[in-house]
């Protein structure tokens, strides 16, 4: 598959703040591209810089094949994004919003083809309301239509589920899986929501401070070999010192609040289970963890032993 | 390029805030008619006072939709910066308060483009909006009061245009407004790229306006020959220029003639001036402005 | 006594002369009564240091004994205050002066006589009239005013066609302005950058050009004229 995205030692530096540091990495075409890292680690910069919206302080961006800064017009026709909140003209109905920016991005669309889009993403019924009368998933769902009404090849979704409901959640995640699976678009899906990621990702860019972590498949980042496990217990304190005395010594991760975390294989947590329950250890709970934090904790590559319950 | 300015005229006559300044010149126009269709004649002795103690003229003849017109503009003239600044330094500012902006720089058009397009699309809103208030300053107040000869009076001097060689003045002057009302915008414009929401700007722009148009109106040795030439406030009255008129060696009016118009030409070039420095300097910084928005 | 009979000499003749005087007023006089009332229509030329005026075509209507407005039928016209005393009779027909013959003099090559009129009521607006009158054609062809609060106005006045009813052609009318100058905060003037003439506050002589094409005389005019 040929690469839509190629960016090589990508830099932007804000006065005294390195936003991105040389980050380089390549989208292929059909991916769903996962671009994780929290809050503040650079993942709006990167999209902007690849909208055109900032100007890099350095490195190289082509995409389909053309250099960003020679080819802007050509590249941009062939793009839908939504950037973090879908603000849309508040005092034009989602018909004029979509309509207006169809034109602006240099195709000719039918009326039909507009209520389609407006049908696909279920705001048919409310295509002559006002955007101002809009909640904040209808906006974002209209958001994603207006992305993708002039049928962009690449389509780049910055942080898309941010403010959503469950449901509003699990929509967009089945729209991206849609547009991937049968519309063959290459989509480029950012968020700081690692379990969202893992869901849809086909493959996945870690960044953070402005550089890269880890780029690679799903299958590959989330190695079950690392999964990091939230136990609660009725005597974390105890049940620490006990695990620490058996084979499990080396799982030991460390201890958040009430909680003992522990790295081990997905395939271990059974016999983990039997060791807790011969020690005769009272188990509230015990489940896999998927926030960014965790995983960042997972790739690091020594376990820390944090004694806090030794003192 | 015409795309564009399509959609961008879309967006101003969709607003709801676009109609505040049409409704406003209407109330102004109508206040000041009212006023002086009742109360006229006093208003005229005041202003006429400096001549009746040598002459006799006719109260009703001076007071006609010619000089109402005059009256209306030259109160008004001074605030329709406010209404330009409502629009203009909404047109960057705005956009990237409410969020579009990053959107609509992320589309395939160039940010030149985008900021030529917006300034035309003001532009056209300050010929719509002139063009209604002649038709409410001029036109209805000719309906309201007739036309006669027109008196115009300066600080030093009292002039007097035959009937039928007024309306090409206006002309003349409602153009000329154009242009000067197109400097402001032009200055809102350039204010408005550097900001995220269009209150700064166009607090900003009137700020600027009325500093320098007190700046214009003083009479202040120091700055008579150096600072105020310069200033585009002191030009952007020059529309009154066209309402001062020529006479022969005995007094006599020239029909057709301007005192001086190659000042309202230089006047006119200085604007020129300005609307392209003001819009160069946007387009600039808006194509090196990082969109954070 | 040489001092006396020279002093008698001198009122004897200044009464003779002033006698003279009023023979020639009365002739003058006598020549005007002729019109009871008269339309004229002409054109106006306004001439005043700072106003820039059209001439206007304009319509003069007189009755006796001395009711004059100068009405201007389309455009605006600015008449000077005083401009009543373009109508001779104002001056003439009224009772109550001492005419005083002040010798003669040259106006273009017309020799006239000069005869000043004082007002016997102290409290006359009028201070002092001079008139110079062409003794032939018994026609005044020049009128000085002096007034109480208006300043003084000169009439030079020319005849053609209608002079036998005493009614001139054109008649130049000047008198005094005062200086005008309205604060700039009121006018907001344009400033062009062109140099102001320099005034130097003394008062100015305006003046006001009427030519007359045309006399309907004697013919009546409705009183609501005047109004």
């Amino acid at each position: 598959m040929p690469d839509i995205i190629s960016v090589t030692k990508l830099s932007k530096q804000f006065r005294d703040i390195k936003a991105v540091d040389e980050l380089s990495f390549t989208v292929k075409e059909g991916d769903v591209y996962g671009f994780l890292g929290q809050n503040g680690a650079g993942k709006s910069t990167t999209i902007r810089m690849l909208l055109t919206l900032i100007e890099p302080t350095g490195g190289e961006i082509e995409v389909m094949g053309m250099n960003l800064r020679t080819h802007r017009k050509e590249i941009l026709r062939n793009v839908g994004a939504v950037i973090e909140k879908p603000d849309l003209y508040k005092y034009l109905t989602a018909y004029e919003n979509l309509s207006l920016f169809a034109k602006i991005s240099g195709v000719k669309i039918p009326a039909a083809k507009i209520k389609e889009q407006l049908e696909l993403v279920g705001l048919s019924e409310r295509a002559n309301s006002k955007v101002k009368t809009f909640s904040q998933g209808m906006k974002q769902r209209l958001g994603i239509a207006v992305a993708l009404v002039h049928n962009p090849k690449l389509i780049i979704l910055d942080e898309p589920v941010n403010g959503l409901d469950p449901q509003g959640i699990a929509d967009i995640r089945n729209l991206i899986l849609q547009l991937s699976k049968s519309m063959g678009k290459t989509v480029m899906v950012s968020s700081h929501l690692l379990n969202e990621i893992e869901l849809i990702a086909s493959r996945v860019l870690i960044i953070d401070k402005g550089k890269k972590i880890k780029e690679g498949t799903a299958a590959e980042l989330f190695d079950p070999a690392n999964t990091i496990i939230e136990l609660s217990v009725a005597n974390p304190k105890e049940v620490w010192e006990k695990l620490k005395q058996t084979g499990w010594k080396d799982s030991l991760y460390l201890t958040e609040g009430e909680m003992i975390l522990m790295k081990l294989h997905k395939s271990n947590i059974p016999s983990l289970f039997k060791t807790l329950s011969e020690m005769g250890a009272e188990i509230y709970s015990l489940s896999p963890r998927h926030s960014l934090e965790d995983y960042f904790l997972s790739i690091t590559t020594q376990n820390r032993h944090v004694e806090t319950f030794a003192n | 390029m015409w795309k564009l300015l399509q959609i961008e005229l879309f967006k101003i006559y969709k607003r709801p805030r676009t109609y505040i300044s049409f409704a406003a010149v209407l109330a102004i126009v109508s206040v000041v008619q009212i006023a002086l269709r009742y109360d006229g004649q006093s208003y005229i002795g005041f202003m006429m006072s400096g001549l009746s103690d040598t002459f006799e003229f006719q109260n009703e003849k001076v007071l006609n939709g010619y000089l109402v017109c005059f009256i209306i503009l030259n109160t008004l003239l001074i605030h329709v910066p406010l209404l330009v600044a409502l629009i203009a330094a909404d047109a960057v500012a705005g956009e990237a308060n409410m969020g579009t902006l990053r959107l609509l720089v992320s589309k395939p058009i160039s940010r030149t483009q985008l900021i030529l397009v917006k300034f035309t699309a003001s532009v056209l809103y300050i010929i719509l909006l002139l063009l209604w208030m002649a038709v409410l300053a001029l036109f209805v107040s000719i309906m309201i009061f007739g036309t006669n000869d027109m008196v115009v009076l300066r600080n030093d001097s009292f002039h007097q245009m035959q009937v039928n060689d007024v309306l090409w003045r206006y002309f003349m002057a409602f153009a000329y407004a154009t242009v000067a009302m197109s400097t402001v915008a032009a200055l809102s414009l350039l204010l408005s790229v550097f900001a995220e929401n269009s209150v700064g700007p166009i607090v900003a722009t009137i700020s600027i306006v009325i500093v320098l148009t007190i700046l214009s109106e003083m009479n202040i040795p120091l700055y008579d020959k150096t600072v105020k030439p310069w200033l585009f406030t002191s030009h952007m009255v020059a529309w009154k220029g066209f309402f001062y008129v020529k006479s022969t060696e005995d007094g006599e009016t020239i029909r057709g003639s301007v005192e001086n118009l190659p000042a309202i030409t230089r006047s006119f070039s200085i604007l020129l001036g300005y609307i392209i420095l003001f819009t160069g300097l946007a387009v600039l910084s808006f194509n090196k402005k990082d969109i954070l928005s | 006594m040489k001092i006396r009979l020279t002093l008698f000499l001198l009122i004897f003749t200044s009464f003779v002369k002033g006698q003279e005087a009023n023979d020639l007023l009365k002739k003058v006089r006598g020549k005007l009564e002729k019109v009871n009332d008269y339309v004229a229509s002409g054109k106006m030329r306004t001439n005043v240091i700072f106003m820039k005026v059209p001439v206007a075509s304009i319509k003069v209507y007189f009755k006796k004994p001395n009711r004059l407005k100068i009405k201007n039928e389309s455009g605006i016209s600015l008449v000077p205050k005083g401009s009543i005393s373009i109508s001779l009779n104002n001056v003439l027909t009224a009772d109550g002066y001492t005419a005083i013959d002040a010798g003669t003099a040259a106006i273009g090559k017309t020799e006239v006589r000069v005869i000043k009129l004082l007002p016997v009521d102290d409290n006359n607006e009028v201070v002092l009239s001079t008139l110079f009158i062409d003794p032939v054609r018994l026609l005044v062809l020049k009128s000085k005013t002096t007034t109480r609060d208006n300043g003084t106005y000169e009439l030079e006045m020319s005849y053609n066609k209608y002079a036998d009813y005493a009614l001139p052609d054109k008649v130049i009318f000047s008198f005094n302005t005062k200086e005008y100058k309205l604060p700039k905060g009121v006018t907001f003037d344009y400033d062009d950058g062109s140099e102001k003439k320099e005034t130097n506050g003394k008062p100015k002589k305006g003046k006001v050009e009427l030519s007359y094409s045309s006399y309907i005389i004697n013919k009546g005019i409705d009183e609501s004229i005047f109004k």
